[in-house]
């Protein structure tokens, strides 16, 4: 074994911490395999051989966005052609189906709308909770939130209440991309900064709601941006304990604003997805969330560390809007198939990562 | 036994069945990477992935043979069955060597009038007109079935095709080379003695050629084992198999159906391959049915090579795959991964390194 792996490895096995430097130094190796094994078994130490999914569904309730980010594809101006926004009632009609296909969860998100006003995104929540009362609210980025936020005046505690009150269980991780100003500015500049996003989750976290985190790769920024997007995340995450899992999702190269770039290839997304289940040893899940992994790669990357699945996740339309090549839903007997072909166990959780038996 | 077989590995002997069985079914997947990744730096220590500018032409759909598994065929009388002229064809071969392109692998169903002549005419009018262009063409069923149809040996009628321009083999057709496995895919197709039987007397004559496996017919492991050594067996040791090139069966319109073989079953296999293979030279990753992503991460599991360009393909796109990759991207993905891109031609030979 390489002096580095070693490092590594003994720190694995006394549960210390990987630093910057180190974790760079992994992102310089060309061992692909050596990297994927210190991270599989640094998984094996939090996961054992369960890998877990769920059952969910996506809800786009608009695509209409004041933001341009570069990366999206899926955006469009208030009076644009296919700009639209569905009525809380057709969200609830949504949910209702999903949860009459068996799906206990929506994962609800759109874009910055700029006319609905708070008491929709309330009426949203209320739809969802009426017409699937069991169903768990995964809904809103800290993108939206701040949005929110503005928008109606309140603090970010006094939305976070109203919210939860409305219905609101949990949060995704999206709207991170990649915290580096610089970058970010090129990639996304009328976004909140990565600084606000940890601000909106810490408060999300006080608010007594969890959330997971993402990080978008494989555009313009370096190694070492990555490297300190997972510090910043570790470091809160040490202060308040309330992200589920981490995401990394590589970049989608079509249809969006950023030329000449491809994306990042299969040996860099499992590189990426073992840098980080290394670095993270505060983060108890790291999800391959196939829908922008492919579904070939996301069940190569159970041996990189990835210990989630994400979940069935009818009609998903932000990444296939950008040409991810996935299809639209997975059946669970397909995600349990392609879990135990890579000789793990399949486990179904809710959205708070409770175990719901093995499959 | 982990320990053992790396042992041995490292000794450049070579591994038996119970060993590659254990790997196979037993051993941790990037423990078997690892291990097929030291014999392709071993093999190969230039660091170069390779790859060919080729077309696949289908000369025709219509087969007899009727496998279950294929998605591409139409019986002889159904509707949507077509056979391509001379000319269509040599326009398809015009323009790919107008691209540069230097392989063409003309392969169709086993139709039931393609006599021998038919063959050596279309042979001999690509040789003349596009002489840059290496005709890799006909399985071994295709071989069997046209000498069968024109009252041939296999031993003469792949000389007068060798002689009107075929230079070498591809070793489609061998599915699984276990005749359990072919009663039930493709009972109407040669059994795996007589496509041992063609590539033995291709070698005999001189020509090279490849063999393939295909994955997902919800095949025993130690069937796939015996596949691997059958090859394994069949290689004389002047070598005659250029190249091993395991694919997945693809599900969608075919009678068969089911799921076929996983990413993670594919990169498994094709590492063992790597090391029970080692009087194969090259090992290919099939981007065509694993995609871009997957064929990356393949060159760190024993392949050093990434087929063709493919300017043409077919029959796995009949059957719902339709990856598709420009001669850029290949490079490309080569680059990215950290290997030195090459073009080659039919016989491995280096044309071109992207430096």
């Amino acid at each position: 074994m390489n002096p580095l792996f070693s490092t590594i490895n003994d720190k694995i096995e006394r549960s210390e911490r990987l630093d910057v430097d180190e974790a760079l130094q992994l992102a310089r190796c060309d061992d692909l395999l050596g990297l994927g094994a210190l991270a599989a078994r640094a998984n094996a130490r939090l996961n054992g051989a369960r890998v877990l999914f769920n059952r969910n569904r996506h809800i786009n309730y608009t695509n209409v966005c004041v933001n341009a980010c570069n990366f999206c594809a899926f955006r469009r101006d208030d009076r644009q052609q296919g700009a639209y926004c569905l009525t809380p009632q057709e969200v609830g009609e949504r949910a209702a189906a999903a949860a009459t296909a068996g799906a206990r969860e929506v994962h609800v998100v759109g874009g910055l709308h700029p006319e609905q006003p708070l008491a929709y995104y309330l009426d949203l929540l209320r739809a969802i909770r009426r017409a699937a009362p069991d169903i768990h609210i995964k809904a809103f980025t800290a993108v939206e939130i701040d949005h929110l936020s503005h928008l109606s005046g309140l603090s970010l505690a006094e939305l976070l209440e109203e919210l939860k009150s409305a219905g609101l269980d949990s949060l995704p991780g999206g709207g991170a991309e990649i915290f580096a100003p610089a970058v970010r500015h090129q990639l996304c500049p009328e976004k909140i900064t990565g600084k606000r996003w940890l601000e909106v989750m810490a408060a999300v976290h006080r608010a007594g709601l969890r959330s997971n985190a993402t990080m978008l790769f494989g555009h313009l920024e370096s190694w070492e941006d990555r490297i300190d997007h997972l510090r910043q995340l570790r470091e809160l995450q040490d202060e308040t304990g309330g992200f589920m899992a981490f995401i990394p999702l590589p970049y989608q190269a079509d249809n969006t604003r950023l030329p000449g770039l491809r994306g990042p290839g299969g040996v860099e997304i499992l590189k990426t997805l073992a840098i980080s289940r290394l670095f993270l040893d505060n983060f108890q899940h790291l999800k391959g969330y196939w829908v922008m992994l492919g579904v070939k790669l996301a069940q190569v990357a159970l041996a990189f560390g990835v210990n989630d699945l994400d979940g069935t996740v009818i009609e998903e339309r932000i990444g296939h809007a950008a040409g991810a090549a996935s299809p639209q839903v997975l059946s669970c007997e397909e995600l349990c198939w392609l879990i135990r072909r890579a000789g793990k166990q399949p486990v179904e959780r809710d959205s708070l990562y409770r175990l719901l038996g093995e499959h | 036994m982990l320990a053992g077989i790396s042992d041995k590995l490292n000794c450049g002997q070579p591994i038996g069945r119970e060993e590659a069985l254990y790997l196979l079914q037993e051993a941790e997947l990037l423990e078997v990477g690892r291990l097929a990744d030291r014999m392709r730096q071993r093999l190969h220590p230039q660091r170069r992935v390779t790859f060919v500018v080729d077309r696949n032409v289908n000369y025709s759909n219509v087969c007899l043979a009727g496998c279950s598994f294929c998605a591409f065929y139409r019986s002889p009388g159904v509707e949507g069955g077509y056979l391509l002229s001379h000319q269509q064809i040599l326009a398809k071969v015009s323009e790919l060597a107008a691209q540069g392109g230097t392989q063409l692998l003309l392969q169709g169903g086993l139709h039931p009038e393609l006599t021998i002549d038919w063959f050596e005419e279309l042979f001999r009018q690509i040789r003349s007109q596009f002489p840059s262009v290496q005709i890799h063409s006909l399985s071994p069923a295709e071989i069997v079935h046209t000498a069968e149809l024109s009252g041939l040996t296999i031993a003469d009628c792949l000389r007068r095709l060798r002689d009107a321009g075929l230079a070498s083999l591809p070793g489609g057709g061998a599915e699984l080379l276990v005749d359990e496995v072919r009663a039930r895919i493709s009972p109407n197709k040669i059994g795996w003695r007589q496509w041992a039987q063609v590539m033995e007397e291709a070698h005999a004559q001189g020509m090279a050629t490849t063999a393939t496996m295909v994955l997902g017919f919800g095949e025993e492991p130690q069937q796939i084992i015996e596949h691997l050594f059958r090859i394994r067996e069949l290689q004389p040791a002047s070598g005659g198999f250029t190249a091993f090139i395991p694919w997945t069966f693809q599900p969608a319109n075919t009678d068969l159906g089911g799921r076929g073989a996983s990413a993670w079953d594919y990169l498994k296999v094709l590492a063992v391959s790597r090391l029970v293979l080692d009087n194969i030279p090259n090992l290919q990753a099939s981007w065509v049915t694993q995609g871009a992503a997957v064929a990356q991460t393949a060159l760190f599991f024993g392949a050093n090579d990434l087929g063709g360009t493919m300017l043409e393909e077919n029959v796995v796109a009949a059957a719902g795959t339709s990856f598709r990759l420009s001669k850029e991207e290949l490079i490309a993905l080569i680059r990215e991964a950290g290997f030195v891109a090459a073009r080659r031609d039919t016989g491995y030979g280096i044309l071109q390194e992207y430096c």
